[in-house]
């Protein structure tokens, strides 16, 4: 038995201590039972999806064949993708900028740089509303994606300060005798910016990207008030179908999503390795 | 060494640079030969680092001039002087293999692929590192590192390479060993080194010539015996070394003798002249080294023989308080008659002569006339 371990504790060894490990079991019960339950239910042979009565894989047939849902999950993806790239360029650029050079007024852009992070989304979704609407009469009629602009730059606004927070931490622990050494070998302003800081802030932009691109995905409250009559996102479709009943279609439907994310998630961490994306946190 | 002479390299001129309204270099005038090792040395923040910085370009002189091979580098950035620099981190790129944080100054100078190989293999050779192209900086070493740093900017081939505390971070072992490589290597491929460091070993095992700072000004600039042997203040003298210094009065003062009598030591006496006012304050430094150390009466025959000046001068006698055995050689703290302390050292010539004194020994000193200089500041 593993569990009660032969050789003796070592004094900071607490993973190897019942309760440690029993605490851990309960922590991720609570975290992933739902999800877990979710997945399930998807394969679910039920239209009222309360009790499980066989398995069946007809509601991902279904849920494909759903054509509003499957527009609201590529406008939900065009969404994250374009939104994820221009959060990662705006706010690595406010990131260096704060981290690299003093202006007037730094204390206040540094400060206000991180509101729509605190703003309650509800606020930020009405304040999109009447600045979209009323205020610049954005149109509604536009076709795609071009229709999804003003969601895009909804999104953009709560997305680019959390790639600022991460980028800027990482920048924290940057040594600035690699920058003057790049220059002593004959880089210019440019050539450092490109062969020095980019590659140290490489696993804070990979991760400010992951960051972006789940809150854009899954952001319901903003992108519901911002988005016109005609566009639907994802999560907005789930629940307009969620109101009449929870059927295993929008099961299998998050269980997709979920993968994607879970995919996405391991090529980012394949691609810049466990460690350095854990080391910006 | 060649003894022709040979033009400045790096010509520093009343360079004087504050931050804020405290000057980290004062008013500082140098030449820096070309070809030579050339160290500053002196305590932390005594403006040796900003000095190093001033000629890589890192920092802008308030006032002055520096030049580098005839040219005035007032605006010229980092990027376009002909020199380079070791940093003390070494700021190897982490994220570049060797060969490529090697090849990095060349690709940005526009060279083409089969030269940068070339180059890069040479250079590696150069530090000893051939085989090492495709490490990564954190599969190596920090001796290794320092070598990969190395490498990158003699690659470059400057006019001066600049080394910002070289050796600092290595463990002593390592630290000995490079220091002689880096001596080697500096004969090797003919660039001059400037070479910052607080460490006087280091600074006298590797130098052709020192410069020793202190607040921002040259205490002085000679060569490392010179600047051991004939130290020009109390200043280098204690810096530079570890010595007993003792005030006292110059009583004689001819061109080829003098004495001063200091009320710590007794009567020293010297075998040349010193060109000072006759009764002036001055001060002895007298290194631990150069002291003889016996049994009072017992030495009488070895004083004689080495004895060259007159009775009652350069002779001491005391007590033993301490002492401290580093294998080599065995550190003495002797309280003297006067009541002042010398410090004395002892080589350890045979395997018991640490067995010689012991604590609380009584014991007699004496050293010869040319060992003990005198300073006026």
């Amino acid at each position: 038995m593993a569990l009660f371990a032969r050789t003796p504790l070592a004094p900071l060894e607490y993973s190897r201590t019942l309760w440690m490990r029993a605490w851990v079991g309960l922590v991720m019960l609570f975290l992933y039972a739902p999800l877990i339950v979710l997945m399930i239910f998807s394969f679910n042979d039920s239209k009222r999806n309360v009790v499980w009565r066989g398995f069946t894989t007809k509601y991902y047939e279904k849920a494909l064949g759903n054509d509003v849902l499957v527009e609201a999950l590529v406008n939900s993806l065009t969404i994250a993708a374009l939104a994820t790239i221009a959060s990662l360029i705006l706010g690595a650029v406010a990131a260096v900028m704060l981290w690299r050079f003093r202006f007037p007024l730094k204390g206040a852009v540094d400060g206000t740089i991180s509101l729509p992070i605190i703003v309650p989304e509800i606020c930020m979704g009405v304040a999109f509303l009447i600045f979209f609407a009323k205020w610049l009469e954005w149109p509604t009629d536009l076709i795609w994606p071009f229709n999804l602009g003003a969601i895009i730059i909804a999104h953009i606004t709560f997305c680019f300060p959390f790639v600022t927070m991460v980028v800027r931490s990482r920048l924290a622990s940057f040594n600035r005798e690699q920058e003057e050494a790049a220059k002593d070998l004959g880089a210019g302003e440019w050539g450092v910016f490109r062969d020095v800081l980019i590659p140290h802030m490489k696993p804070a932009l990979v991760a400010g990207a992951l960051l972006s691109f789940t809150l854009s995905l899954d952001d319901f409250v903003i992108t519901y008030f911002t988005s016109g009559p005609d566009t639907i996102t994802f999560p907005v479709k789930v629940y307009s179908m969620v109101r009449f009943s929870v059927t295993p279609e929008v099961n299998a439907a998050s269980t997709l999503l979920i993968l994607l994310t879970i995919v996405l998630t391991a090529v980012a961490l394949k691609l810049q390795g466990v460690k350095a994306i854990a080391e910006t946190h | 060494m060649t003894d022709a002479p040979k033009k400045p390299i790096i010509q520093i001129q009343n360079v004087t640079k504050r931050f804020g309204r405290v000057a980290a270099v004062d008013n500082v005038s140098l030449d820096i030969l070309a070809g030579e090792f050339f160290v500053l040395l002196g305590p932390s923040g005594c403006g040796k680092t900003t000095l190093l910085r001033m000629i890589a370009g890192f920092e802008l002189p308030t006032e002055g001039t520096i030049l580098i091979d005839g040219q005035d580098m007032a605006g010229i950035p980092p990027n376009k002087r002909p020199v380079n620099m070791v940093f003390q981190s070494y700021a190897v790129f982490p994220h570049m293999s060797v060969a490529d944080n090697v090849a990095y100054g060349l690709k940005i100078a526009g060279v083409k692929g089969g030269e940068v190989r070339d180059r890069v293999a040479e250079a590696l050779d150069l530090v000893k590192l051939g085989g090492f192209e495709d490490r990564m900086p954190d599969q190596m070493s920090g001796g290794q590192r320092q070598r990969v740093a190395l490498a990158r900017s003699l690659i470059m081939r400057p006019k001066v390479l600049l080394l910002d505390e070289p050796l600092s971070a290595l463990d002593a072992k390592l630290r000995a060993q490079m220091q002689f490589e880096l001596a080697e290597l500096q004969d090797q491929v003919g660039i001059t080194f400037v070479t910052v460091t607080h460490d006087q070993d280091e600074a006298l095992s590797m130098a052709s010539r020192i410069a020793v700072i202190n607040k921002g000004e040259v205490s002085q600039l000679a060569g490392p015996s010179d600047l051991y042997e004939y130290p020009a203040n109390r200043f280098v003298a204690d810096f530079v070394g570890s010595v007993n210094i003792f005030e006292g009065k110059l009583t004689l003062d001819e061109p080829d003798r003098a004495a001063v009598d200091c009320p710590g030591l007794g009567k020293v006496y010297l075998n040349h002249g010193v060109t000072g006012p006759h009764g002036a304050d001055v001060w002895v430094a007298l290194r631990p080294e150069k002291i003889y150390l016996h049994v009072p009466g017992e030495g009488k025959a070895v004083r004689a023989a080495a004895q060259d000046a007159p009775d009652g001068h350069n002779f001491a006698r005391g007590c033993i308080k301490g002492m401290s055995y580093l294998g080599d050689i065995t550190l003495y703290d002797i309280l003297l008659e006067s009541g002042a302390r010398l410090r004395v050292s002892r080589p350890n010539l045979s395997r018991h002569d640490q067995e010689d004194f012991t604590w609380d020994d009584k014991v007699s000193m004496h050293w010869r006339a040319d060992s003990p200089v005198v300073l006026l500041g």
